[in-house]
This record gives structure tokens, sequence and C-alpha cells, in this order.
């Protein structure tokens, strides 16, 4: 069955989620991916929402992080204040979801500027979440496009923190989260090792050499190299069909 | 007691200044945008804008020339793009040059919480490994006197003034809200003046009924505005949705100053109040209209 590139990246995404997890969820391709799980595998997926809500079950696709449809039907609704500091920093968080204009070699994620900080080329919206999400979630899972300019050797600017420099930073700046387990691009899929983006499942239809070109450096490839399986018929009727009938983000 | 009811015009003359630092908050939910489209009217100059999204309030407020300096953590029109006027600010210093102070959305709660609490700073495990304290020199470390610890630390916000937006409130300010609660209250606590709009002005025993849910006490409060509709394009759970096609098509309306300018011309300048840009909208807020959910009763005998 013929599927988009964001289709399986939400496919992919979902497979990472196991029944019962805490995630903190992003709008876009994340919130699919969470709902696409709690479909299918993990019914007791419980969804928090920075903007407060927790349990939520949106009956429709929320257009932004505070959509109506997360409280109605909703476990609870609560202060954004007790989402960072009882939910995130509390430990309560299993699985954060970021995204990223940049994503470096140590999985570090830029959101804030492209160029220098005070006279950027380009200004981004900046960290909302992501910096504590980063820092504070037990895993961390990135979604993002692949291209050489958006997978830079070093990103411009940190706005929310994988590995820093290497594999023992997090441990010695004392982050409690164990930082990034996955970036799945449209092009594979990448695990840390020592501390570093490691390419281990290459999608159907892509190549390694494709993959060198849209990444800075000279990319890991681990040595047991898998072929990412493609989402399911059922994956793909779910995601069409009920998470997303207006085709907003497919 | 003496009503604190008023005009959304005579609210604002009263209480924002020009040089002000506002917050006028609602974390998608509750923007009032009837009170940002007042203070474009009334020319305000050289305010400080404190929100964690600046959202497409802030972005009217700066395009207007209404802003000297923004305090925010996420500046973008959700789902949409960029926000083109606060953009234009930053790059290329029109209508005017504005000051960035840049934090994380829990770095925000926190200022909120410290000011509201009228602590020095607020702790938060947080920031390591980040370039944003490197870029502002607000966002310090702190060493826990218990466990000698690093924290991160940031330092109280205390707004001239909140605009606090809600469901219902009595004439004293009561004020009830219900759906994402943002960080009203703790932006409420922590000015020195607070302005609450409300959706429903209601009896006090209204308010008696159900005291769990007033965010938001008299007592903090100075003005009270009733402005039915006041948050559009933003929303009021259990009375209207959220326009996401003003949104979407802000992105067009914004990108260029032309646009931007003929945007404020039609719907704020030669706009009275929030009545007439309702009565203008016509019939496209029967599509906005909340389907209705009523929770359970609660018992609060004893």
């Amino acid at each position: 069955m013929e599927y988009t590139p964001n289709e399986l990246m939400v496919s992919q995404a979902a497979r990472q989620l196991r029944n019962g997890e805490v995630v903190f969820v992003g709008i876009g391709l994340p919130n699919m991916a969470c709902n696409l799980a709690r479909r299918l595998h993990a019914p007791d997926l419980v969804l928090v929402y920075e903007s407060g809500a927790v349990g939520a079950r949106p009956d429709r696709l929320p257009i932004s992080i505070g959509d109506p449809a997360l409280v109605t039907n909703s476990l609870s609704v609560c202060s954004m204040f007790d989402i960072f500091s009882y939910y995130l920093q509390g430990g309560l968080i299993d699985v954060g979801f970021l995204q990223g204009a940049q994503v470096d070699r140590f999985g570090n994620l830029n959101t804030t500027v492209i160029g220098d900080y005070f006279h950027p080329s380009v200004r981004l919206p900046g960290s909302g979440g992501a910096c504590e999400i980063a820092i504070l979630a037990r895993r961390v899972l990135v979604i993002a496009p692949q291209s050489r300019r958006s997978f830079p050797e070093r990103v411009d600017f940190i706005t929310s923190p994988g590995f820093v420099d290497g594999p023992q930073t997090r441990s010695r700046l004392k982050m409690p989260g164990q930082g990034p387990a996955m970036i799945i691009t449209d092009l594979g899929c990448y695990e840390f090792q020592q501390g570093e983006m490691t390419l281990t499942s290459l999608h159907p239809g892509s190549s390694i050499e494709q993959v060198r070109g849209a990444t800075g450096w000279p990319i890991r490839v681990a040595k047991e190299l898998e072929t990412t399986e493609p989402p399911a018929a059922e994956e793909i009727r779910i995601i069409r069909e009920e998470l997303d009938p207006a085709h907003l983000y497919i | 007691m003496q009503t604190k009811l008023m005009p959304m015009n005579e609210a604002i003359s009263r209480f924002v200044n020009d040089g002000d630092t506002i917050v006028i908050e609602g974390f998608t939910h509750l923007i009032c945008f009837a009170a940002a489209h007042e203070i474009i009217r009334q020319r305000r100059r050289d305010l400080t804008l404190c929100r964690l999204t600046p959202d497409l309030i802030y972005d009217q407020l700066i395009g207007a020339g209404c802003a000297r300096k923004l305090i925010f953590s996420w500046a973008g029109n959700p789902g949409a793009g960029p926000l083109y006027a606060l953009r234009r600010a930053v790059e290329q210093a029109r209508p005017r040059s504005l000051e960035l102070e840049e934090y994380s959305h829990y770095g925000m709660v926190a200022r909120f919480t410290a000011g509201a609490a009228k602590l020095p700073f607020y702790p938060l495990r947080n920031y390591m490994g980040s370039d944003l304290p490197g870029v502002n020199p607000n966002i310090k470390t702190v060493v826990c006197p218990f466990t000698h610890e690093e924290l991160a630390a940031v330092p109280p916000l205390n707004p001239d003034i909140a605009v606090i937006h809600a469901q219902r409130a009595d004439e004293q300010g009561n004020a009830q809200i219900w759906g994402l609660l943002g960080v009203q209250k703790e932006a409420a606590f922590a000015a020195r003046n607070v302005i609450v709009v409300a959706e429903e002005i209601v009896d006090e025993k209204v308010i008696r009924s159900d005291p769990n849910r007033t965010l938001v006490p008299a007592l903090i409060v100075k003005a009270v505005v009733h402005e039915p509709f006041a948050c559009h394009p933003s929303y009021a759970q259990g009375h209207y949705d959220r326009d996401n096609d003003f949104y979407l098509r802000w992105r067009e309306v914004s990108r260029s100053e032309s646009s931007f300018n003929a945007y404020l011309d039609e719907w704020v300048y030669k706009v009275k109040d929030r009545a007439e840009y309702v009565m203008r909208m016509g019939e496209q807020i029967a599509r906005l209209r909340a389907r209705q959910q009523m929770c359970g009763p609660v018992n609060y005998g004893y």
C-alpha cells in the first residue's frame, strides 16, 4: 500500500510508545503518533499536553496545543505550573516528543535562531516547553524531516539539549532525563551510541548515500542496519480516516 | 459595595499607562483581544509586553507600535508559521525596534509564580546544557542550602497591570474560569492591578454556589468589564470555539505592512468597541458557537 513520508514517520513514532506510558505530546505529527498508538497497541497511553490537559481524548485533530477538544472528556485540566512542576519536573513523564528546525550530531535541537542570536538570519519561535522537556522527560523522541541544512554537525543555538557534546555530559550536568532515544526522519531512524546519532534503520526506498548527503557530518551507521517496517494498512487507514481526515499534516 | 463594572475604554484609560509592563494572559484559551484592540485605539506607547506565547494579540500590539519590549517563551502563530509583525520589529525595527527577553515556558511560569508569591527568585531544575542562559542574564543559578545542588533561578515578574478574561464574574471581580487555566492565576496575583473581563456578569450568589471555580478573587481586582465574545479569534470554553481559519489567514494579513495596517484600520481603528466588532462579524459567529456539554453537579453541603 502506498504511503507518504509523514505517514511512515507517524507510524514509526507510534511504535516507540508502550502501553501505560505517560507522554508529553506536541501538536502535529507527535499528536498523531500518540493517538495512533492509543487506538492500536497502547490503549492506556496517558496523553499530557503542556496547555494543562491530562489524559486527553481529543475527538478532532487539535490544531493548536491549547485546542478546546483537549479539555472536553479529559481526565484532568490543571494550570501550567502544575504541568511543568508536578508532572514534568516531578518525574511523571516517560516520553517527551520534540521537533527541531536543526538537529545535530549529539541530538541537540534548535528552535530559536538560524545564525547569530543577536543578528539572526531567521528568527524562529523559541523554546516553548521544549528545553525543559529535553532535560526532564525520561526519554525523548524527535520527528524531523532531514536535509544537510537542517542536520548540521553543530546547531547554531542549543534550545533543547540532547547529549550536548558527548556521552558523559548529561550526567555531569545532572540532567534527570536520559535524553533523545530516537530521531525519526523521512530517510531513517537514528539511535544514540556513545551519545552520537547512529543510523539504525533505513526506510524502504532510501539509501545510505542519501542519508550521507542529507547529514552535515560523517554519520555513524549501526553494524546491524535494519530496514524500517512500512506502515500497515490499518495504520494508514486510521491516520487518513480518523486522525487527519482533512489531510492537514499528511 | 460599589460596583467595579465599567466599559473597556474606561478600564484601559484608567489602568494602562504609557511605559507600563502589561500582561494579557490566556494559553490559547481566553486571550482577551478586545483589551488589546482598545489599547491600540488609545495609542498607548512604550509598553513592555509579557506573555508565554505572544500570539496574534501581541503581533497586533507590536505592529501597531505600542510595544518597546517583549518578555516571552514561544513566539509563533500556532500551527500556521511566524508572527510577521513581530519579525519586522526585530529584524527591521519597523514600525519601531523591539527588545526581546526570552525564556522557556517553565521559566515564564516560574517568573509569574515568584512575582505572585513575592519571592526574590524561583528555583527550577532546568537550562543546563541549553544556550538560553548565555543570552539572557536573568537566568542564573543558585545553590540549594540543603542539598548543595545547583539549580536554575529566575527573578519575579510583577507587571503593572494584568488583563484576565473569565467565562463569568460578579461585579466585584470574583472571576470563574474553566477549561485551560494557563498562568492566569499566577499573572493576576503577580500584577499590581488586575482588570477582569467576563463573557457573563453573574450575581455573587452564583459565584458562592461554586467557590472552587473562582480563579481570581475580587480582592485583587480593580475593574470588571462585561464583554461577550472578547476573545475572538481565541476562544472561551463553553461559549465559542477558536477561529482556526482566522489564525491561518493571519499569516497572509501580517505578512506585509500594508495588509497589516489595512486590517487594523478596518477591525480596530474604525471600530468603536467590541460590540461593534461582533456586529460586523455577523453570521460568522454562529459557526463558532460551542455545543453544550454540561458537567454533573457536586454537593457543597455539610
